[in-house]
């Protein structure tokens, strides 16, 4: 029996790689999924710092296409290795600090070499990728240099947009038909909409802006702010978790404040009491605050202060605020809740 | 119903998805079939992911418990 041409898929949970595969597996190709975790994707982490009471669990967005496709879907984590391409992209940032060509090479690299791995064994790669779809990563120039420096070469495949481009490998051979792929091109969604329709799909992620952290403006600017406090680019998962979560103060360059907005940050930021020294207001409800950096002594006050502005007793004329270094050693301070006025906005991250 | 097989243990809590997900994955490539996983998390959105990631996967999920901030996923291996 002959073994069936096989294609591993990088599926985001966007409607576009959705298509591509399932393009792909309506052709008879046996399709498995593959997504990577960076570190820096929306899915997942900031659903669930910030839950809210009430509110339906989130769903992860490639879990649930490869439920739809019914694919099986390999998450791999490479937080490690992806600090190369976001602290020296060879081809630059985007907007802010998305490597948006680096990563995806990056990407369909370490899918080549996943899924041609001798127990995997599978033919080609197959993307979501679009021409003129994004502005850095998806255009006629980028194609080539995607296939060439990720080393997929004709093995890379892009159902949807297939016709714009030389054909490769799997339509050379015959393993799919090219006639029966597509030419899209543009940011114009309405060619993908009208196919998800045909394809019987009803509902799909619309992950406006994209899936990643690094193409937010806000995001980008914490991030900068970190690698410009510690003197050097570069991170740990941790650092790149916390500036997903909470208002970022920064009253001086030595330190830093990170004061929780709600019930699940507050959870999530518990997390790191052990590692911070920490202030919480203890005379009114109010939030759990990290500080990070190297605090002298007389900026506890300050920091008791920003943290009473942000509780229950901000009208009051004193609030009492704990402050417990990473020790257990604590301490508590009564002090006047900083006015509004006070707080520059050059201090908010 | 078959006798569950040995009994393995995965704490991912602490961790926030992707991670108890990629945790589960890594770990049941190397159980045998029949093996129990039971999966220790905090993360509420482990209570989706996992078993949808079992779903896809082709492996049985035996009993989701969640009291105060924890949670247990047991999973049997196919």
């Amino acid at each position: 029996m002959t073994e069936p041409i096989k294609a591993v898929a990088l599926i985001s949970g966007g409607l576009d790689s959705m298509l591509a595969a399932k393009v792909v597996m309506d052709q008879g190709v046996h399709v498995e999924g593959i997504n990577f975790f960076t570190g820096f994707c929306v899915e997942g982490h900031t659903h669930a710092i910030r839950a809210r009471k009430g509110s339906a669990p989130k769903r992860n967005n490639a879990l649930w296409v490869a439920e739809q496709l019914g694919i099986k879907l390999h998450i791999i984590d490479v937080i490690e290795e992806y600090k190369k391409v976001l602290l020296s992209p060879k081809h630059g940032y985007g907007q802010h600090l998305n490597p948006c060509l680096d990563c995806k090479i990056f990407m369909v690299r370490k899918a080549l070499a996943w899924g041609f791995m001798a127990e995997h064994g599978f033919d080609f790669i197959v993307t979501g990728e679009v021409i003129g779809q994004r502005p850095k990563s998806q255009r006629k120039a980028t194609m080539p240099v995607i296939a060439k420096e990720s080393g997929a070469d004709d093995r890379l495949l892009r159902p949807l947009c297939a016709q714009n481009l030389p054909p490769t490998l799997p339509e050379r051979e015959g393993w799919v038909d090219r006639d029966a792929l597509f030419g899209f091109q543009g940011r114009n969604r309405k060619p993908q909409i009208e196919l998800a329709q045909r394809l019987g799909f009803t509902e799909w992620a619309q992950p406006a802006g994209g899936c990643c952290f690094l193409t937010d403006a806000q995001y980008s600017r914490k991030l900068t702010d970190l690698w410009a406090a510690q003197g050097s680019k570069d991170y740990e998962l941790d650092d790149i978790m916390l500036l997903k979560v909470g208002r970022h103060i920064r009253p001086a360059p030595h330190f830093k404040l990170i004061v929780s907005r709600e019930e699940g940050e507050n959870r999530y930021l518990e997390g790191y009491r052990k590692r911070f020294l920490n202030l919480r207001p203890i005379s009114h409800l109010g939030p759990l605050c990290l500080v990070d950096g190297h605090p002298e002594p007389a900026d506890l006050e300050l920091a008791a202060r920003v943290v009473a502005r942000y509780s229950q007793g901000r009208e009051a004329a004193a609030v009492t605020v704990a402050a417990e270094d990473p020790n257990g050693e604590r301490r508590e301070l009564t002090v006047p809740p900083l006015a509004p006025a006070e707080l520059p906005s050059a201090w908010h991250v | 119903m078959s006798e569950p097989g040995p009994v393995e243990t995965l704490d991912a809590r602490g961790l926030l998805c992707p991670m108890p997900v990629i945790k589960a994955q890594d770990r049941i490539a190397g159980l045998r079939p029949g093996t129990v996983l039971e999966v220790w998390a905090t993360d509420p959105g482990t209570l989706a992911d996992v078993p949808a990631w079992c779903r896809v996967h082709g492996h049985e999920v035996l009993e989701t418990a969640q009291a105060d901030h924890e949670i247990r996923i047991r999973i049997k291996v196919n």
